[in-house]
């Protein structure tokens, strides 16, 4: 074959599978230290690690999430972390059904000569770290590159450093059990229009499937996240069957049937929004030969967040706050959400913020 | 979007979408004077106009052919060709619900400095032909693109320089209004096994797409022409099964879903051999975004032209023994077909010619 063949190919091939299994979805918790620390600021609470571990035994333990969830992305920190009763957060996934995963990208750095564009860092000794996550627990792997639109961006420069440093991830990845998740995020900063997103789209991800064949990945042991197609966040909104019209076309003519799954990013939109947008696209009679879910890091937290505020006698009202957020994300992969949702506090806030770094 | 949305696209979608009809497929009856001239020659056949208008007429009128096929590739001087008793050739196919397309490349010539690797010419004054062949009754193309398997083959050069050559040509048709027929042949010639040609046909269909992406062409208006993944011509030969298993893999793994049709080229099969082959992939129980049929010329005729031998009495025969191979492989696109459809030994012998060329 074209794609190399790891001692891992069976494993990469079913736990890829496993992840897009319809009505299942990841939720995305890997938040680094510096971004939790926002979040846990927005809600007044110390950025100290008994904090961060609370918040994520909240999500992790909340009664009737995990069946919704096929993956959760973790950062480094909580991959090693346990509850409360000793357990090893990576075990109360596993045996809930949930793969656990891992961030490993590094952040952006700036690519010199360009308008604020970005490259992602972190492949010096990956390998080495995949195999220390490997043997913690993790089974995939996450890596933000981040493109924008301008008027001369997204530069080819930037396309071809991003998708060439997404493809060298995912095949070290490979190597070493992860099943990569490959997130070329365009951001939707701007005052361009839904076709122009579209073309952009198109474009970036064409340049990702060339650079991963290039590099010999597997595509049926990998999945991809991408930004679902909408206006720029300074242009007129428009309804959630015209983002999945848009949306679907353009992976229908990027993304190879191999992909099992595509796990969108949520980018700045409100919880309400993501699950909509999620559940139209899953009800467009038109070919998807990969499943469609999601991979939400806000859209899924928010309102728990809010509710939640550091106290732990808000702790079960928090919970029940995740909870329905991930039946209605698991509905919106089945196409049959029916915008019913209890909105908790904030579900229907936008969560964008400008040129968002984590 | 990033495709092109000329004043044809509507058409252009229709038409490829029509060509894909399960149960239809292409005849590939484009054959060059030069070309036909040495089939002529197998059969003591003198290659004058006559006889190539008596053998398309032959074709064309076959009692029952027609519902099998949706296409006709001609050759240019085939396009302004008559029935015997006056009907243009073009006219009698549309009204049978078949389209005719025409060749449009020019041949091959040699990449300076490679190992016998080549370019396909054709580009110049295309647009103005086309429209020529639009005004003809053409609605769709095709151009031969070429590529060997050797040690150092294909070469970096040779892939880029065939799929941009096939990107050029397919944005050229669909501005005048013809379905262009992406035809990226990797020769058979060769000891390698099929891991080899399906590692090769991987890496080619992938720059192939990346350079339809890059010149802006609307996939949903296009078809492909790809050789199914076999081992080379002096391997050992491997059954059906597997040759769809490979095909049906890397076309999964490069092909977008938006191209509605994939219709393979016979390349040296026999006609038995060629049909079983596509046979088997339809029957393959894995999830296909695309039709898989037939846009054979040898495969398809070979029986025909013996039977017939060029003489008028044979006629009904002939016309009999090509009904038998459109049916063949219209039951083999629904993965119906059961095999031995003619007793006839040519039906059996393989079509292979070392280094064939046009």
């Amino acid at each position: 074959m074209s794609a190399f063949t790891s001692k891992f190919a069976d494993e990469l091939i079913a736990n890829a599978a496993y992840i897009g299994t319809p009505g299942k979805g990841i939720l995305a918790a890997d938040e680094s230290t510096g971004t939790i620390g926002k979040r846990l600021a927005s809600i007044n609470v110390e950025n100290v690690e008994t904090n961060r571990r609370n918040l994520r035994e909240l999500l992790f333990t909340a009664p009737g999430a995990l069946p919704c969830l096929s993956g959760v992305i973790l950062f480094e920190e909580t991959l090693y972390q346990k509850s409360s009763d000793g357990k090893l957060f990576v075990d109360i996934l596993k045996e809930g059904g949930v793969l656990p995963g891992i961030k490993v990208d590094k952040g952006t750095v700036e690519l010199a000569g360009t308008d604020g564009e970005t490259t992602t860092q972190g492949l010096d000794g990956l390998g080495d770290r995949c195999k220390k996550y490997y043997e913690a627990g993790a089974r995939f792997a996450k890596w933000r590159a981040v493109l924008k639109i301008g008027e001369n961006e997204p530069s080819e420069h930037s396309i071809h450093e991003n998708a060439y440093g997404l493809a060298r991830y995912a095949v070290i990845c490979q190597e070493n059990g992860l099943v990569p998740i490959v997130e070329p995020e365009i951001l939707v900063d701007g005052s361009h229009d839904i076709q122009k997103c579209a073309a952009v789209t198109e474009r970036v991800l064409a340049a990702c499937y060339k650079a991963l064949s290039d590099h010999h990945v597997l595509l049926e042991g990998t999945l991809l996240k991408p930004n679902m197609v909408t206006p720029g966040s300074d242009s007129p909104k428009v309804s959630p069957e015209v983002i999945a019209e848009h949306t679907v076309r353009a992976l229908q003519r990027t993304v190879p049937a191999a992909v099992p799954a595509i796990v969108f990013l949520s980018g700045g939109q409100s919880e309400e929004e993501a699950t909509r947008n999620l559940n139209a696209m899953n009800q467009l009679k038109t070919k998807k030969p990969w499943s469609l879910s999601f991979s939400f890091g806000r859209a899924l937290q928010q309102s728990t967040l809010k509710t939640w505020a550091g106290k732990e006698e808000n702790v079960k009202a928090a919970q029940e706050a995740l909870y329905v957020r991930c039946k209605a994300n698991s509905e919106a992969t089945l196409g049959t959400y029916k915008g019913d949702a209890k909105l908790g506090d904030g579900a229907a806030e936008s969560l964008h913020v400008k040129d968002y770094k984590y | 979007m990033s495709a092109f949305a000329g004043k044809y696209a509507d058409e252009l979608i229709k038409t490829a979408k029509y060509i894909a009809t399960p149960g239809k497929g292409i005849l590939a009856a484009d054959e060059s004077t030069g070309t036909i001239g040495k089939r002529f020659a197998s059969i003591n056949v003198e290659n004058v106009e006559s006889n190539r208008q008596a053998l398309r007429e032959l074709l064309f009128t076959s009692p029952g052919a027609f519902p099998c096929l949706s296409g006709v590739i001609l050759f240019e001087e085939t396009l302004y060709q008559k029935t015997s008793d006056g009907k243009p050739f073009v006219d009698l196919l549309m009204e049978n619900g078949v389209i005719p397309g025409i060749k449009v490349d020019k041949g091959v010539v040699d990449l300076a400095g490679t190992n016998g690797e080549t370019t396909t010419q054709g580009l110049d004054s295309l647009g103005a032909r086309c429209q020529e062949y639009y005004k003809a009754g053409a609605r769709f193309a095709k151009w031969r693109a070429v590529l060997k398997i050797g040690v150092t083959e294909p070469s970096e050069l040779s892939i880029q320089e065939n799929a941009k050559g096939l990107a050029r040509y397919a944005i050229i048709c669909q501005e005048n209004g013809l379905v262009p027929i992406v035809e990226p042949e990797v020769l058979t010639d060769g000891s390698h096994d099929i891991k080899k040609c399906a590692a090769v046909t991987e890496t080619v269909l992938a720059a192939v797409y990346k350079a339809l992406n890059d010149h802006h062409v609307l996939l949903e208006g296009t078809l492909l022409k790809p050789n199914m993944v076999t081992p080379g011509s002096d391997s050992p030969k491997v059954a059906p099964e597997v040759i769809a298993e490979y095909t049906v893999t890397a076309l999964r793994r490069t092909v977008p879903p938006a191209v509605p049709g994939i219709v393979f080229l016979s390349g040296g099969q026999s006609e038995e051999e060629a049909t079983l082959n596509l046979n088997a992939m339809n029957k393959l129980d894995v999830l296909k975004p695309w039709t898989l049929t037939f846009s054979f010329g040898r495969a398809l005729q070979q029986s025909t032209l013996k039977a017939w031998a060029g003489k008028t009495e044979n006629l009904a025969k002939a016309q009999a023994t090509f009904l038998t191979r459109c049916k063949a492989n219209s039951d083999a696109t629904l993965g119906k077909y059961t095999g031995g459809a003619s007793g006839d030994s040519a039906a059996s012998e393989s079509l292979y010619v070392k280094g064939y060329t046009y």
